[in-house]
């Protein structure tokens, strides 16, 4: 287990580069920086800016650099400092902003990958139990339901019964005079009243096909002799279950976390944006749209960080529970 | 036709009857059986070629053109559909629909509106509207239904903040949302039999290395990036440019499942007899791949290509609905889901979301396709 544990953390390294390549370069090479974005948006305002003026804040950003140039300075500043580079429109280093953004978004994506498990695996066990039942149609149809409605559409919906029949504005996570408080035991509590609604919504689709897997998983054991020779011994029908089928059928389950908890984070960006939460997803939006390069580059090298991370919880795990992928692999 | 007789000796024609045994049925015989019993497979993909036909023929479906628009319509709900009325005199039949009479409430400074009993809107089919030409060719002004006089004011979805008809522009809009998934997909078709077919016939180093290339793929997370890259396309592209250039953000990341599929494909498929007969009569690795081993995975090919046009769908809905995606005057789901931006508008027209129930039905019905196909792709397996 230990060596296949390093050598799974050093397997992880070389994603961690690519990774980190990609979130820079997708934001420095299309045409176009924040100094030309300034430029245009005091143009709009009937006040020209100098080139010269142009040229001079970008040397004072460093954005007149080769982009290699730019790009080491950055991630050497993100991995040897902590230093993620400076926010242009926020004037505030990223760092100060992007850290409880993203506490927020571990909070929300451990939030719902929690609400499937809670949801999801009892009702794939009833499902594959009670074959053919009206509970297993049911659960069946709400789960392609909920794979065929997009995220937002879903936050829409959720929010517009939470207005209308009930009066409440549910956008964001805390209510108004929490925003910008300390934390503090209320702030908490606080958060968790608002947490729930975006923890569904985001937890729909992945709920709908973990009960898919888990149900199909679990039909196959349940026909086989290991299951009969228990039954034949007398043991009790629940105990039976739990026992030997459920946790064969548990394993593909938690090798397909990975996939789930990667749209999580990914469906999450946009769930946020609509709900106005205070993660990641809305900043990263305004980032892109004002093009605050190193802010938008540190918000998505972070989030594929959250899942390279993800993935190797989930791989390690897998490994603990199966020591087939341990000595295959190791 | 005929057959050797072990018992005989002797060669006997085959009756043409027994060519119905299964043994006799060609591959693609056998998928079609196999999937015809598959009945929401079957529900899925009569939705999804109905999906198609609207999207070749918006003109002649929609009640009106996507200009047509009416300033004392603005946010009007949908009219509900009456079969007939009584005028005094007795109850006549007539589908129709009534005008509104709208009142702005100074207190609110909203405006709420009422039917009109005494304006009926009669509905035809077939009627006569603004011309346009059928499928680019065929010059016509007929509607499939609408008032049957041209320009009343019909609103089955009810209308937008500029007064234009929802049912219609959900109509015009499945001809771009329902492409951008097809097209999306043959451009990572390209890039999947491609990638996944060099990968699986050379193997070896080539294909580990491909095979971790995917991996990191897989495990980025998509949506972040997809935003990145929308967010790149600079406003003054024009709106057909915009279109391609979505297309090809979303297959940047979408061709790896496809891959993989034709990857596990060729390598189970590597050794195969006939393969290997193929190869012993001196055929060229290109005519292998296309004479011998592509017919044998099609269906798998079709299978994995109607599994991932839903979730091109839904991330162009999405794109555009966060108004970095496709911009008007390109009509598609997510572009008219714009209108819906805060909790305040939905809740004062709720309608607004009508076209989010068209890509729910699109997607749903992608994804029962796509499983009917997936489980008649092999047909031998049983």
């Amino acid at each position: 287990m230990g060596s296949f544990m390093v050598r799974r953390i050093i397997y992880a390294i070389p994603a961690l580069i690519a990774v980190s390549l990609i979130s820079f370069l997708v934001i420095a090479i299309p045409p176009g920086d924040y100094v030309t974005r300034l430029a245009e948006m005091s143009a709009a305002a009937g006040d020209i800016m100098p080139l010269a003026e142009q040229e001079a804040m970008r040397r004072a950003y460093g954005l007149d650099l080769p982009l290699m140039v730019q790009y080491w300075n950055w991630i050497t500043g993100v991995v040897l400092r902590g230093d993620f580079g400076y926010s242009f429109s926020f004037n505030l280093p990223v760092k100060d902003v992007i850290w409880p953004r993203l506490g927020l978004t571990i909070v929300l994506s451990v939030a719902s990958l929690l609400f499937i498990w809670v949801v999801a695996i009892p009702i794939g066990i009833y499902s594959a139990v009670r074959r053919y039942s009206a509970g297993d149609y049911l659960a069946t149809f709400l789960g392609f339901l909920g794979l065929a409605i997009p995220n937002f559409l879903l936050a829409l919906a959720a929010m517009y019964i939470a207005f209308a029949w009930f009066g409440v504005n549910v956008g964001g996570l805390f209510s108004p005079q929490y925003v910008e408080a300390p934390w503090s035991w209320e702030r908490v509590l606080d958060l968790l009243a608002h947490l729930w609604l975006p923890m569904m919504v985001l937890g729909t689709a992945g709920t709908a096909s973990v009960i898919r897997v888990i149900r199909a998983n679990l039909l196959d054991e349940l026909h086989k002799p290991y299951v009969t020779a228990a039954r034949a011994k007398g043991k009790g029908e629940f105990a039976l279950l739990m026992k030997y089928p459920v946790r064969h059928a548990l394993n593909p389950f938690v090798s397909g976390q990975n996939d789930i908890f990667v749209d999580i984070v990914s469906g999450g960006t946009i769930v946020a944006i609509v709900m106005g939460l205070q993660t990641t997803g809305p900043l990263l939006l305004d980032a892109l749209r004002t093009q605050d390069m190193y802010m938008a580059s540190s918000f998505i090298l972070m989030l594929s960080v959250l899942v390279v991370i993800g993935t190797l919880l989930s791989d390690l795990l897998l490994a603990w529970l199966d020591p087939r992928i341990r000595y295959q692999q190791g | 036709m005929s057959a050797f007789d072990e018992s005989t000796g002797l060669v006997a024609p085959i009756a043409k009857t027994h060519r119905r045994g299964r043994g006799f049925d060609g591959h693609w015989a056998l998928v079609w059986q196999k999937f015809r019993r598959h009945k929401l497979g079957v529900a899925g993909g009569i939705v999804v070629i109905l999906a198609y036909l609207v999207a070749a023929i918006p003109e002649f479906l929609a009640p009106v053109t996507l200009e047509a628009y009416n300033p004392a319509y603005t946010y009007a709900p949908p009219q509900p559909v009456h079969m007939g009325r009584d005028d005094g005199t007795g109850w006549t039949f007539g589908p129709h629909v009534n005008a509104y009479k709208s009142e702005i409430d100074y207190n609110s400074g909203r405006r709420t509106f009422v039917e009109d009993e005494t304006q009926p809107i009669y509905l035809g089919f077939f009627v006569e509207g603004e011309s346009y030409n059928l499928l680019g060719l065929i010059p016509t002004n007929r509607h499939l239904f609408g008032p049957v006089i041209e320009g009343q004011p019909f609103f089955l979805f009810g209308a937008d903040r500029l007064g234009r008809d929802i049912l219609s522009r959900t109509i015009y809009g499945t001809r771009i949302s329902m492409t951008i998934g097809l097209i999306g997909v043959a451009l990572s078709l390209v890039f999947g039999i491609l990638i996944g077919g060099i990968s699986g016939l050379f193997g070896g180093v080539t294909d580990n290395v491909i095979q971790r290339f995917i991996e990191f793929i897989q495990s980025v997370p998509a949506i972040p990036l997809w935003i990145g890259l929308a967010a790149a396309i600079p406003a003054s592209v024009p709106p057909l440019q915009v279109y391609f250039l979505i297309t090809i953000i979303l297959s940047v990341l979408g061709w790896t499942s496809l891959a993989r599929v034709v990857r596990g494909r060729f390598l189970a498929m590597r050794n195969e007899d006939f393969v290997k007969a193929a190869r012993l009569d001196g055929c060229g690795p290109v005519r292998i791949i296309f004479r011998h081993m592509l017919p044998s995975f099609l269906s798998h090919i079709i299978a994995t290509v109607s599994l991932a046009i839903p979730g091109m769908i839904l991330a162009e809905t999405a794109l555009s609905y966060l108004g970095i995606g496709l911009r008007t005057p390109i009509v598609s789901w997510g572009v008219l889901l714009q209108e819906a931006q805060n909790v305040r508008t939905i809740a004062s027209a709720p309608w607004l979301l009508l076209p989010g129930a068209a890509v729910v039905i699109a997607v749903l019905a992608l994804n029962f396709l796509g499983d009917g196909l997936r489980d008649a792709a092999d047909p031998y397996a049983d």
